[in-house]
């Protein structure tokens, strides 16, 4: 099973289009650290403009952890696209070039060459996060240094404090993976369903938006599905960032105010990996390879 | 006829004159209370004062935080949390009672007694006479015996109204409270959803709190002082 989890990662590595997503990501990292390292004090003044009216804030609002929130706030939704450039393209890439006939007559079964290209196709897209976290979370506490981790949200604010926050990245990372693994197994889905390679990845795609659009619109009618929409769960990343108060309103060190919905997030998000993937095993081993 | 209502007019201005001399002359005297207490205050040349600062608004959810209070005569005051972020109200803080009297630029107004939390105190209302200072008015609740202020309440130019409560403990003697609880009023906080880029649901307890309440608090517990062993300017 390694070796054909090798082979394949051979394959992904070989193609210059897996670097185009490495590359997209540092550009536009870099492109937003460089605007708000020369222009963030006006970024934040202007998103602290209704607490200034009635506090003074003292401290690097602005740092590292402040940096790293809003780049995976901009980067998470739109890092499923470049994932999906890669997996969507797994199996209907090699049934175009003509290959999978070959594969498929190996000694290895069609469930192991499945299995190993979507743990090829993972590997990549846990790379891409660990790619993403670096850039986004170590480059920026390197440039804008660390302090406070305060967080404005719609109706409230989050302040918290240093030594509470390293954690909860490495949470939301792990939460992240989950979410893009789903992207990552949907993509293979649509692959295995299809013989060329434009048709799943733009099917991935318009999937991923299509289901966003419906996960952040606030209608009655939509909110019944939502809660089965994988998308709705993938942001939910940001629940690593939230803290429980007491009653007398101090936050709570190392808490985090909706445990149950990351829990159930991970559930549902598992529940489409799985289902996913056991789909696409099944229609591969039905599938008649006619190219 | 006409002598005697010239000579009536005459009596009114000067009675007039008389009484407005009179209560001038009362308004700027310098009350005993105010004066003891700022005898009391002027042991004190500066301070750094530790301590651990709690933040309680609506729509702030922080959780305590060590911090450092410097203060040097006449009215230089820094509040320094250690190693974060730190939130306090707009312009309150520094007008703390020594900031206030060392100016020595107001008049006192008697305003009668008033009990609080079980203590007889006197109230005195602080009028600056200096058109350049930040405060209009400033109410205060001493306590006639300890020479100690118990309350303030101060009306700013540009800042709204503070309240300050004093408790006090080992440094009362030198005028310096253990623990200062500043109210302020809040202002509504409210970013776009397009802006924050949340979509989902908040945390709705925070959500209903904010709305509820406009009242914010800002307390600190000073657990050391250390009294005039000089505060390098550079700190403010």
């Amino acid at each position: 099973m390694w070796s054909l989890i090798q082979i394949e990662l051979y394959k992904i590595f070989r193609r210059p289009r897996t670097y185009i997503a490495f590359g997209a990501i540092a550009a536009l990292i870099v492109v937003i650290q460089l605007g708000l390292k020369i222009d963030g004090d006006a970024y934040a003044g202007f998103l602290m403009k209704d607490i200034n009216d009635t506090l003074t804030v003292d401290g690097k609002v602005l740092n590292g952890y402040l940096i790293c929130y809003i780049l995976l706030q901009l980067l998470l939704v739109h890092v499923p696209l470049l994932v999906a450039l890669i997996a969507a393209d797994m199996i209907s890439g090699e049934a175009n070039l003509g290959t999978l006939r070959l594969l498929f007559s190996t000694p290895f079964s069609r469930t192991h060459w499945v299995l190993a290209k979507f743990i090829a196709a993972s590997i990549y897209t846990i790379l891409l996060l660990i790619w993403l976290a670096f850039l986004a979370l170590f480059v920026s506490m390197w440039i804008f240094g660390t302090d406070d981790l305060f967080l404005m949200k719609s109706n409230y604010v989050v302040l918290i404090e240093q030594s509470d926050v390293l954690w909860r990245y490495v949470g939301a990372f792990v939460f992240a993976s989950f979410s893009l693994l789903t992207v990552t197994s949907l993509g293979f889905l649509m692959s295995s369903l299809s013989s060329n390679s434009i048709g799943p990845i733009v099917g991935t795609m318009s999937a991923i938006v299509f289901f966003t659009i419906l996960s952040t619109l606030n209608i009655p009618l939509f909110n019944l599905v939502k809660p089965y929409l994988f998308t709705t769960h993938m942001n939910n990343w940001k629940e690593f960032f939230d803290i429980k108060v007491n009653l007398d309103n101090e936050a709570i060190r190392g808490s985090i105010l909706n445990i149950a919905k990351i829990k159930t997030s991970l559930m549902v998000l598992t529940l489409h990996i799985i289902l996913f993937v056991t789909a696409s095993v099944i229609i591969i081993k039905k599938k008649d390879i006619l190219s | 006829m006409q002598t005697k209502k010239s000579k009536n007019i005459l009596l009114y201005f000067l009675s007039l004159a008389i009484s407005l001399f009179f209560s001038s002359t009362v308004i700027a005297q310098a009350d005993p209370l105010i004066e003891k207490v700022s005898q009391k205050l002027a042991q004190v040349n500066d301070y750094v004062a530790e301590g651990i600062m709690k933040t309680d608004v609506a729509f702030i959810k922080a959780s305590l935080g060590k911090v450092k209070v410097y203060f040097k005569k006449p009215n230089l005051l820094k509040i320094k949390k250690e190693g974060g972020i730190s939130l306090l109200p707009r312009g309150g803080v520094s007008l703390t009672i020594n900031t206030l009297l060392n100016t020595k630029q107001y008049t006192t107004i008697p305003a009668g007694n008033q009990v609080l939390n079980g203590k007889n105190l006197t109230v005195i209302k602080l009028i600056p006479t200096d058109d350049n200072l930040d405060w209009v008015i400033s109410t205060l609740w001493i306590d006639p015996v300890e020479a100690l202020v118990y309350k303030t309440a101060t009306t700013t130019k540009e800042n709204g109204s503070y309240e300050i409560t004093m408790q006090y403990g080992e440094y009362a003697k030198q005028g310096l409270a253990s623990k200062i609880i500043f109210s302020f009023n809040t202002k509504d906080y409210k970013l776009p959803n397009g802006i924050t880029l949340e979509f989902g649901d908040e945390d709705p307890t925070a959500k209903q709190k904010a709305l509820k309440n406009k009242k914010g608090t800002i307390e600190i517990t000073y657990s050391k002082y250390t009294i005039n062993k000089g505060v390098p300017n550079t700190i403010f």
